[in-house]
């Protein structure tokens, strides 16, 4: 028995050696397949609507505010009950624009 | 009339090739009259597999282009009288699979078999697009491995949408996993994905399960179909799907880490 056990522990403790801690990393698999599906199934029905977005939004500010184009940065979080858009864009100082917000605007959408 | 249907995964290197020569040769093990066509212009690889690359004189796309006649280009394989291979092209690209074309040599094999294999190529592009394009039923393989899932969903999604069998009659070809290079002993220590998982993740049914066994290697270092190795588990649990593809009902096996004996752990063999 002891023989068997120290044949099994052997070959047990090379392999988790090399998978950095080893552990339940499956669970963490199921769990980020489950949610990159369910955003990518709901995204094969939609077209790219993010670009789009963009230029609605972009659009709609430099209505009111002259913005750089250059200067703005979308980011797209993904996660379980809810993602968040963020879109930031940096506005010209305050001597050239005085009205309304601060330096920062951002917008957020599930 | 033949049922067709498209062995395909959208992520290469999960046994797509090696899936269709098991499947292949099963079902003309059983009596069926079987042929296996290679969809990978340009890659030509499922002659080796089956061991006929050097009984290649016309291919698929002679066939489509009118140079050569399907009979010419069918290739009899030497084990089983029931199995037949149309290689593919190693020299053209996919463009040369037309619709029509495609279509065109379907239409002549489907008289004289009972089953036509299409073996996908990876991606989801044209030669992807055409293998699955007029298929009955279609098997996905798989790995129990986070991107070849991914990839497998995205090609459900596909063979939901883009078959003619969708277009013209409305109606969803039927589907199913294989998963191949599956590892028992990995799923127990919570290294791998469950199957359980895996199914409820991507919604579709079991075909079978392959585990990881070193004979799937030396039947291709063979050029031999693993399902004629009657000795190897892999062989055995391919032999189960090719049961299943034809109705039957099958407990699925090899789902646990095997029991080795004391002598083959000190030679650290793994069947």
């Amino acid at each position: 028995m002891r023989l068997f056990e120290f044949f099994r522990s052997k070959s047990s403790g090379t392999k988790s050696s090399d998978g950095g801690g080893g552990g339940q990393s499956a669970d963490k698999a199921r769990e980020r397949l489950q949610l990159v599906l369910a955003h990518e199934r709901l995204d094969r029905w939609s077209a790219d609507y993010v670009p789009v977005l963009q230029k609605e939004i972009l659009a709609a500010i430099a209505k009111h505010i002259p913005i750089d184009q250059e200067k703005v940065a979308v980011k797209l979080e993904r996660g379980a009950d809810m993602s968040t858009l963020e879109v930031n864009i940096e506005l010209p100082a305050p001597q050239e624009f005085t009205k309304k917000t601060g330096p920062r605007l951002a917008a957020g959408a599930t | 009339m033949a049922k067709i249907i498209v062995i395909t995964s959208g992520k290469g290197g999960v046994g797509k090739t090696t899936t269709t020569a098991a499947l292949g040769a099963g079902l003309a093990a059983r009596g069926h009259r079987t042929v296996i066509i290679d969809f990978d212009v340009g890659l030509r690889n499922l002659d080796m597999i089956l061991g006929c690359e050097r009984r290649v004189v016309f291919d698929f796309i002679n066939v489509i282009n009118g140079e050569a006649k399907l009979h010419q280009a069918l290739i009899k394989d030497k084990r089983l009288d029931t199995l037949h291979i149309l290689p593919t092209s190693q020299t053209r690209d996919k463009d040369a699979l037309t619709t029509e074309g495609v279509e065109s040599v379907l239409d002549q094999l489907r008289g004289d078999f009972d089953f036509i294999l299409c073996d996908s190529p990876a991606g989801i592009e044209r030669g992807a697009h055409m293998a699955m394009y007029f298929a009955d039923e279609a098997v996905v393989v798989a790995n129990p491995e986070v991107s070849s899932v991914r990839d497998c969903d995205r090609i459900l999604g596909l063979l939901d949408s883009k078959t003619r069998k969708v277009e013209r009659e409305q109606e969803r070809l039927k589907q199913y996993l294989l998963l191949t290079r599956f590892d028992p002993g990995r799923v127990n220590k919570g290294e791998m994905l469950r199957i359980e998982d895996i199914l409820e993740i991507l919604a579709i049914d079991l075909l079978g399960v392959i585990p990881e066994s070193e004979s799937v290697l030396k039947a291709s270092n063979l050029g031999m179909p693993v399902t004629l190795d009657n000795k190897s588990n892999a062989g055995k649990a391919y032999l189960d799907a090719v049961s299943r593809l034809l109705g039957e009902q099958l407990e699925h096996r090899f789902l646990a880490p095997e029991r080795r004996g004391l002598l083959q752990r000190l030679m650290g063999r793994t069947a």
